[in-house]
């Protein structure tokens, strides 16, 4: 052994940079979640402790309106994608080349490929000949572009975990006489769950946090809570955003952790 | 039997390409078409075929000499600033991206996951919100201003908002995440003997770095710089907050043309030119990760 131990992993600065890459990353948001509880109007200076702005944000009815109409969104929007995912993954899936794949993982990829903004003017130029025709000005124009957005991030952790799966117990269900129904009942979807709750969970996710998309298809009045901030940012920022951006954030901390913990637990 | 199996497999994918032709892809042909019709008078199009959206991408006809065309210096202005506020990104990312990874893939393995929990949090994390944090860091009346004055650095607060370095700035801390995680993914699969057999043959740590880590962790860096480069081609919200009217990115630009501006048609084309882009860079990457392992199966 050599006197003075060698490290081969460390390398000069390496762990300098990752923490200060690390506190970057933290300390604009923890910046944000304090002032929120700011009692002065300042961004900048401290006034003392006080709820006053997220007292504010519960009696704005705007802000409960677009928040409301946000969750409701994902919930739909993410629900749809992980079905239309889930059937997707099991036909995609441990079923070697066929013809007319490529395609399909390109469509099921495309929205991750091409710029949000690109897609949204898209379906902005798409929903306003449809609303010409049908004269539909309904949420369905936003429910139809959530899903197809959140569909990819959906069908990754499905088919991950279909992957992985393990094929001997779908075999061993198939030798005890059951069914392809009944093997896909009782063996394959209890243990395919983990991977659709994570996949419901990034589609929420997703749904909540899309801003462009939302921006371009939307109606008059059909704001979500991104587009709301959006449009409240171009005038002066009171600590009421904060307070918003901090429920907002708490609720994205929630999702992830739980989504984290999911996917951890490989079993 | 083989056949019947094609058919389920394709009624079970139906559903998912449906809504994916009909809200995602499907439209992206209908740009294509508008980007070939007339402006109409409040906004949408008119019937009629013409180049002149694509023309007035890249040139200007002065309007009252029509026969004098110039290069529209406005467009190709905001194309350069889009291009090179993107790399100026992507390689932001990969200096502080590289060294972040490397330190997580070398933590013990139970407080590696934790590590990798705190670059994954901001990623999934809204991105408005994120870019609003910016904001109020580098506002005039701002937090850092406010500190550099206190502090005394400072005699009047820096103009930082609505400025190149406000957007390179956002789109670096937005998209950093992107960068770590498949650099991170590399290294974790990383051979350490071979890093600690560079040191046995009297290599330093530059050389181990240059000649073993940097080859073996290279497709992490070319998938982390498509992962930043092409969201940061495409952004639209950070440039829009932090960047106002004055830096605008190619986003902004065709978002104009669907808002105040009302040439759908020229929005259209621009659209079309802003996907071409990432095309390209895609195909590039494509290129490049084939002929990386073609080059490794010829060798074997």
């Amino acid at each position: 052994m050599a006197s003075r131990e060698f490290n081969v992993r460390a390398l000069p600065g390496f762990g300098a940079v990752a923490i200060f890459t690390l506190v970057m990353l933290y300390l604009p948001i923890i910046i944000l979640v304090i002032f929120s509880f700011n009692e002065s109007q300042s961004q900048s200076a401290w006034g003392g402790f006080s709820l006053k702005w997220y007292v504010a944000a519960f009696n704005n009815s705007q802000v409960i309106d677009v928040s409301v109409r946000s969750l409701w969104l994902a919930l739909v929007a993410a629900g749809i994608a992980t079905v239309l995912a889930t059937l997707a993954a099991l036909a995609t899936t441990r079923v070697g080349r066929f013809p007319g794949q490529t395609m399909i993982y390109a469509l099921i990829n495309q929205p991750l490929m091409v710029p949000e903004i690109v897609t949204g003017i898209a379906l902005l130029i798409f929903v306003a000949f449809l609303k010409v025709q049908t004269g539909y000005a309904g949420m369905g124009y936003m429910v139809a572009a959530h899903t197809a957005f959140c569909i990819p991030f959906a069908y990754l952790p499905i088919r991950a975990r279909l992957e992985t799966m393990d094929l001997t117990l779908e075999r061993a269900a198939a030798d005890l006489y059951a069914t392809p129904v009944q093997a896909f009942t009782y063996v394959t979807l209890p243990l395919l769950v983990p991977g659709i709750v994570a996949g419901f969970m990034l589609g929420f996710v997703v749904s909540l946090d899309t801003v462009v998309i939302t921006e371009f298809v939307k109606s008059a009045g059909q704001d979500t809570l991104p587009t709301y901030m959006l449009g409240q940012l171009r005038r002066s920022v009171t600590p009421e955003m904060n307070a918003i951006a901090t429920l907002f954030l708490a609720l994205s901390l929630v999702v992830v952790s739980l989504f984290f913990l999911i996917t951890r637990k490989r079993g | 039997m083989k056949r019947d199996s094609h058919r389920w497999k394709w009624i079970l994918v139906s559903p998912a390409l449906l809504v994916l032709i009909l809200a995602a892809s499907g439209p992206l042909l209908i740009v294509a078409v508008y980007s070939f019709l007339s402006p109409g008078n409040m906004g949408g199009v008119a019937w009629d075929f013409s180049t002149d959206a694509w023309f007035r991408v890249f040139f200007k006809r002065d309007i009252f000499e029509p026969e004098n065309v110039t290069l529209n210096a406005d467009h190709l202005a905001v194309f350069q600033r889009t291009i090179w506020l993107s790399l100026q990104t992507t390689v932001i990312c990969a200096a502080l991206g590289f060294p972040t990874a490397w330190f997580i893939a070398t933590r013990p393995a139970n407080r590696r996951m934790i590590w990798l929990f705190l670059i994954t949090v901001p990623f999934w994390t809204n991105l408005l919100i994120r870019t609003f944090a910016i904001q109020e860091m580098i506002r005039n009346t701002g937090t850092l201003n406010t500190a550099l004055l206190w502090l005394g650095v400072i005699g009047e607060p820096i103009e930082m908002m609505y400025t190149d370095f406000a957007v390179l700035l956002g789109m670096s801390y937005v998209f950093l995440p992107l960068m770590v995680l498949p650099l991170y993914a590399a290294m974790d699969k990383l051979d350490f003997r071979l890093v600690e057999a560079g040191y046995d043959l009297y290599a330093s740590r530059f050389q181990v770095l240059r000649h073993v880590i940097l080859p073996l962790v290279k497709p992490g860096f070319i998938a982390g710089s498509i992962l930043v480069f092409i969201p940061s081609i495409g952004a639209y919200v950070t440039p829009r907050v932090l960047g106002g009217g004055r830096s605008m990115m190619m986003g902004n630009l065709i978002g104009l043309q669907f808002g105040q501006g009302r040439n759908w048609p020229l929005g259209s084309a621009l659209a079309m030119v802003l996907l071409v882009i990432v095309v390209v860079a895609l195909v590039f990457y494509l290129r490049i990760t084939t002929r990386e392992t073609g080059g490794r199966d010829g060798q074997s």
